[in-house]
């Protein structure tokens, strides 16, 4: 019986796994050394803001992968030997596989900022985060101020999860307005305000300098690039991901930023696959990014391995763009391409809408000269993603989407319906320029 | 490893306690709850009327308080700060003390409400007393247990409906939702039937449906519907309407949410004071496996109870089971049918129970009037009257008047009886026992026939087990105790299983169970393992209906607020991150689900049957044959 060895419990480990199991009778075994079981990465911030239990946050009772013949190690891989096909352990034993694959996910990516060692600067990726943060920042009087650092999707829910402990959040955006990287403008400033409504100091075109700390270790205060100290007693680093392939560094499995891997989520040693975060593809696939820590990209590449190891020989396609956040209270969905301001192509022309007094607001991108659709941003409404997907796939012209939206809304029975508003102001758009 | 963020937290700080002005309102409302205490500790205070308008006042106002120094400086949306660490949200002390006084509560109210002051002979004591001047007002009558109860009740969904749609009040499902359960509760369930006692018509709730309102078809109450006249027949008929015909359609057309969460009162106490609660459902698939059982086995015991306690009805109202046991005794007794027993014996048999005579009422003016074939032993008078010529006098006797019939015979002898006098009819009813027990028998196979045959796919391996089981013994019993004497159906007496079903069912479970407990295990353990209502419905709901939850192709992240916070303990993540719709019986739709979703997942919705619960996989990149023509 061929052993499957897999390392990293996240979405993409667990999800091939289970596909695995569906699809053969292997020996399955995950290695993990971060949590005994499967958890949602992407709730953590739910168990501190106690909405959750940690066990609410495991979609799988424990019972599950005993039933499954899915066998848990909690452990850390320190080497990989490919050639004898053998995983040394921290704690137990060698263990050998016909088998691998590499799910190891991301670690928080850091700069080179002097006093990253001082006791109170973490990140917000792991469980052993989560742990830290309740020992750094249990309540506002052990935690003053926390100054985050980096405008992203961790960095708001970070600044989201302190303030329901009412501690004071020092927000810093390189940019002026949060998330501009990857939103337009209006957007994004809509985002800073709401944000800012909810008491988090946003400082915007501040950068970090550097971390200062106390006798004792712990860190006391950041420099900004304004030359500005911020006395704090957390200092939160989300400026994004980056894979986590350090033990790779003694094997020959080939990596660049992430492990590289062909369509086949094949790396260069036969039998070794790797998946999730920690993938990047030699060939991007279209406008996606080589490496992308996104929770369905993982669950859909676990599923692709899954195939091609049970005699199935998949490509990994992860279909139209799509993806989905909330910023405190606004959520947000996405469906295609909208790019900012700073990436977006000289064809791609933003139509927008924004609801005058209610944080609704609406982008949707388009090619310049044959009208297609490339992609909606949606705040405060939600849609429907079958829809989009196909209206994707049919390459449909920004005017039929428009002229359409009701068919794609997806907010709950008795909402208030905003497609009229928003044709109208298309419209109205239309005839001016015209 | 579960528990270390509450190890971690210190006492005293947000998100964890209330603020000052919540303490503040809380107080406010425990002085309101106090006066009620003072009076069921029997300290009777004169001008009740006010004491009663201050208590209730000062509860509504301790929330409504409460509820603005909650919501008020927040923005609107979701609002689960905390919850699992304080102690009242997450069984600590506050939890076990507020279930325990809350089951002292119920059980004090089913079976000791002498000690709230309950007085059958003469003027009410204490708490119930204080409630008098409000019943009075009313409906006229001094107040019951049942009032206080039905005033808190509504009070209670009313107090935290506001607090609920102020909590969601950027959802408009979810605050239509919740006034339409208010409206429910305070019209159907507390004031039109209070309302239709002062015009001396049956006290009905209209909205409450058998099985859950398992009284319905008790002989009491239809004893109550006939003589009432055609008011209460209509009551009887809308009874019988509102289970056969009303709740399949709008089941069909909404799902069971249309009863369950819009209109039901046990939902709309677990929606509105019971919110703080939801999330201590169990979600696992033990549970799930218990609910399954226990709330179709409660399904069968009220079918079983209620069948026997109909028939029990239906047997009662022949002449033919008169005997000296029959409740007539110096009564004139009416009947009309011949079948069965000859008639002398029938006259024997009220003799023996003392009637004082017995009327015959010849409903074919055609044929010869029936006579008595054996007179021996017969000493109380035996009259034949013909229905066409005393339609009044019948009329008149039934209203207790007085009535002159003009017996059958050529003579055109009259007899009257005296204002007042008490009066049994018997053989009035247009159903015999025969078709009612064979109405049931086919009912029966035609549910379990069109389930079996028709989405016997869609059954899983213990349901089928479970109703096949359950058919067959029900119908072995009935048919059995059927066929063979003394008429018990099932072996018990009716009346001793309506009583066995009343204590277990609806006053253990649905009362000390189903609410008492409320901060132990959440606020549906009535509606999730005990309503009878709720399972049928769900069988509709499950088998024959539009409504799903929709999942929204691959956007689900897995996090687990939406199994978290259901209130019916369904695991909502397991279906949303496969892709597939949920379509669960046990559902209630709530919307919480939906709300609490950070991505916008889920949504509920009617639609077409077809593709109702199967996953979009080419969202979810797992056609892979679909995904090669993708790019």
């Amino acid at each position: 019986m061929e052993h499957v060895v897999i390392i990293g419990n996240g979405i993409a480990g667990v999800t091939a796994a289970r596909h695995i199991r569906k699809l053969s009778d292997k020996k399955i075994t995950i290695i993990s050394s971060e949590a005994s079981h499967f958890f949602s990465r992407t709730a953590l911030m739910y168990v501190y803001m106690g909405h959750m239990r940690w066990k609410d946050i495991e979609p799988y009772e424990p019972h599950f992968w005993k039933k499954n013949r899915i066998d848990l190690i909690q452990d850390y891989v320190t080497r990989v030997h490919t050639k004898e096909k053998k995983l040394d352990l921290e704690k137990g034993q060698p263990i050998s596989y016909d088998i691998l694959i590499l799910a190891t996910g991301s670690t928080t990516r850091t700069f080179d900022w002097p006093g990253l060692n001082f006791k109170g600067v973490q990140g917000l990726v792991t469980k052993q985060d989560l742990e830290n943060l309740e020992q750094n920042a249990p309540n506002k009087d052990v935690c003053r101020r926390a100054v985050i650092v980096g405008g992203g999707l961790i960095g708001v829910e970070l600044a989201e999860m302190l303030r329901t402990r009412d501690i004071e959040v020092s927000f810093l955006v390189r940019e002026g307005a949060f998330w501009t990287g990857t939103l337009p403008l209006p957007e994004a400033k809509m985002l800073s305000e709401h944000i800012a409504s909810h008491g988090v100091d946003m400082q915007h075109h501040t950068e970090l300098k550097e971390i200062l700390g106390d006798d004792e270790g712990n860190v006391r205060a950041v420099v900004t690039n304004k030359g500005t100290e911020i006395p704090c007693d957390l200092v939160g680093i989300t400026t994004g991901v980056t894979p986590n392939i350090k033990f790779l560094e003694t094997s020959d499995i080939e990596t660049d930023r992430g492990i590289l891997v062909n369509e086949h989520l094949e790396t260069n040693i036969p039998n070794v696959y790797a998946i999730g975060d920690c993938a990047q593809q030699r060939n991007a696939i279209g406008k996606r990014p080589p490496v992308e820590a996104v929770w369905y990209t993982g669950r859909i590449m676990g599923k692709t391995v899954a195939q091609t190891l049970c005699g199935n020989p998949t490509t990994y396609q992860p279909g139209h763009w799509f993806n989905s956040a909330k910023f405190f209270d606004i959520e947000y969905q996405t469906y295609g391409w909208v790019f900012s301001e700073k990436k977006k192509s000289e064809d791609e022309v933003h139509f927008h809408w924004k609801h005058p007094n209610k944080e609704i607001c609406i982008t949707f991108a388009y090619h310049r000269r044959s009208r297609e659709f490339l992609g909606v941003n949606t705040f405060g409404i939600r849609m429907r993603h079958e829809v989009f997907d196909r209206w994707l796939q049919e390459k449909r012209s920004i005017d039929e989407v428009i002229q359409h939206l009701s068919q794609a809304n997806f907010d709950p029975e008795f909402y208030t319906q905003y497609h009229s508003l928003i044709q109208k102001k298309f419209m109205t758009n239309a005839t001016i320029t015209a | 490893m579960s528990t270390f963020q509450r190890d971690l937290s210190l006492t005293g700080q947000p998100p964890k306690t209330i603020n000052l002005q919540q303490k503040i309102a809380t107080v406010i409302g425990i002085i309101g709850l106090g006066i009620l205490a003072l009076f069921l500790m029997n300290v009777s205070l004169p001008h009740k009327a006010i004491w009663l308008t201050a208590s209730l006042l000062l509860m509504t106002v301790g929330v409504l308080l409460f509820t603005r120094a909650a919501y008020a400086n927040e923005h609107a949306g979701i609002k689960n700060h905390g919850v699992y660490f304080k102690s009242l949200s997450s069984r600590g002390f506050w939890a076990w003390a507020l279930g325990i006084v809350l089951t002292l509560f119920y059980v004090v109210l089913y079976w000791f409400p002498q000690y709230l002051g309950l007085v059958t002979e003469g003027d009410n004591k204490g708490l119930i007393a204080l409630f008098d001047p409000l019943s009075r007002l009313i409906s006229g009558n001094p107040a019951s247990q049942w009032f206080v109860y039905g005033t808190l009740y509504t009070l209670a969904i009313l107090i935290f409906g506001i607090k609920f749609i102020y909590k969601y009040r950027h959802n408009r499902y979810e605050v239509i939702r919740t006034f339409s359960v208010m409206f429910f509760q305070l019209s159907f369930a507390f004031l039109i039937p209070e309302f239709l006692v002062a015009l001396q018509l049956p006290y009905y709730d209209f909205k409450n449906i058998w099985p859950l309102n398992y009284e319905l078809f008790a002989g009491y109450k239809i004893d109550e519907f006939i003589s009432a006249g055609t008011i209460g027949l209509l009551m009887l008929i809308f009874g019988v309407i509102s289970v056969f015909v009303i709740t399949p359609i709008l089941t069909y057309k909404y799902g069971k949410r249309w009863y369950c969460s819009w209109v039901c009162g046990c939902g709309g106490l677990a929606e509105t004071a019971g919110d703080p609660f939801r999330h201590l459902s169990d979600k696992s698939q033990f549970a799930w496996k218990v609910e399954r059982w226990v709330v179709h086995s409660v399904v069968v015991f009220v079918t079983v109870m209620t069948t026997a306690v109909v028939f029990s009805y239906l047997r009662q109202n022949e002449s033919d089971s008169l005997s000296e046991y029959s409740p007539i005794e110096n009564h004139a007794v009416f009947i009309s049918a011949l079948e069965g027993k000859p008639l002398h014996e029938r006259v024997r048999n009220a003799q023996e129970a003392n009637a004082t005579a017995v009327y015959f009422i010849n409903k074919e003016a055609s044929e010869a009037p029936p006579r008595l074939s054996n007179t021996e032993g017969i000493s109380i008078p035996f009259y034949v009257v013909s229905e066409v010529e005393n339609s009044a006098a019948l009329k008149e006797v039934r209203r207790g008047e007085a009535a002159t019939f003009v017996l059958d015979g050529p003579e055109g002898q009259k007899v009257t009886v005296a204002e007042g006098a008490s009066v049994s009819f018997f053989d009035n009813l247009w159903i015999s026992k025969e078709f009612f027990i064979w109405f049931v028998i086919g009912l029966l196979t035609l549910v379990f026939g069109w389930a079996m045959l028709f989405r016997r796919e869609q059954l899983a391996k213990d349901a089928k087990y479970g109703a096949i089981g359950y058919f067959v013994i029900v119908l072995s019993i009935l048919l059995f105790t059927y066929f063979s004497t003394p008429w018990k159906l099932f072996f018990f007496d009716a009346y001793q299983l309506r009583k066995g079903y009343g204590f277990l069912i609806g006053a253990m479970f649905s009362g000390v169970i189903g609410v008492g407990f409320y901060p132990i295990f959440g606020s549906r353990v009535w509606c999730r393992f005990g309503c009878p209502m709720a399972a049928i419905l769900g069988f509709q709901q499950r088998l024959f209906s539009r409504f799903r939850i929709t999942t929204n192709g691959g956007q689900c992240i897995s996090c687990g607020n939406c199994s978290t916070y259901c209130e019916m303990g369904i695991d909502v993540r397991a279906y949303a991150q496969k892709g597939e719709n949920i379509v669960r019986s046990s559902c209630v739709g709530c919307g919480i689900c939906s709300a609490v979703c950070p991505r916008g997942v889920l949504k509920l919705e009617d639609g077409p049957r077809k593709g109702r619960i199967e996953g979009k996989d080419v969202l979810l990149g797992t056609d892979i044959d679909l995904m090669n023509h993708v790019n």
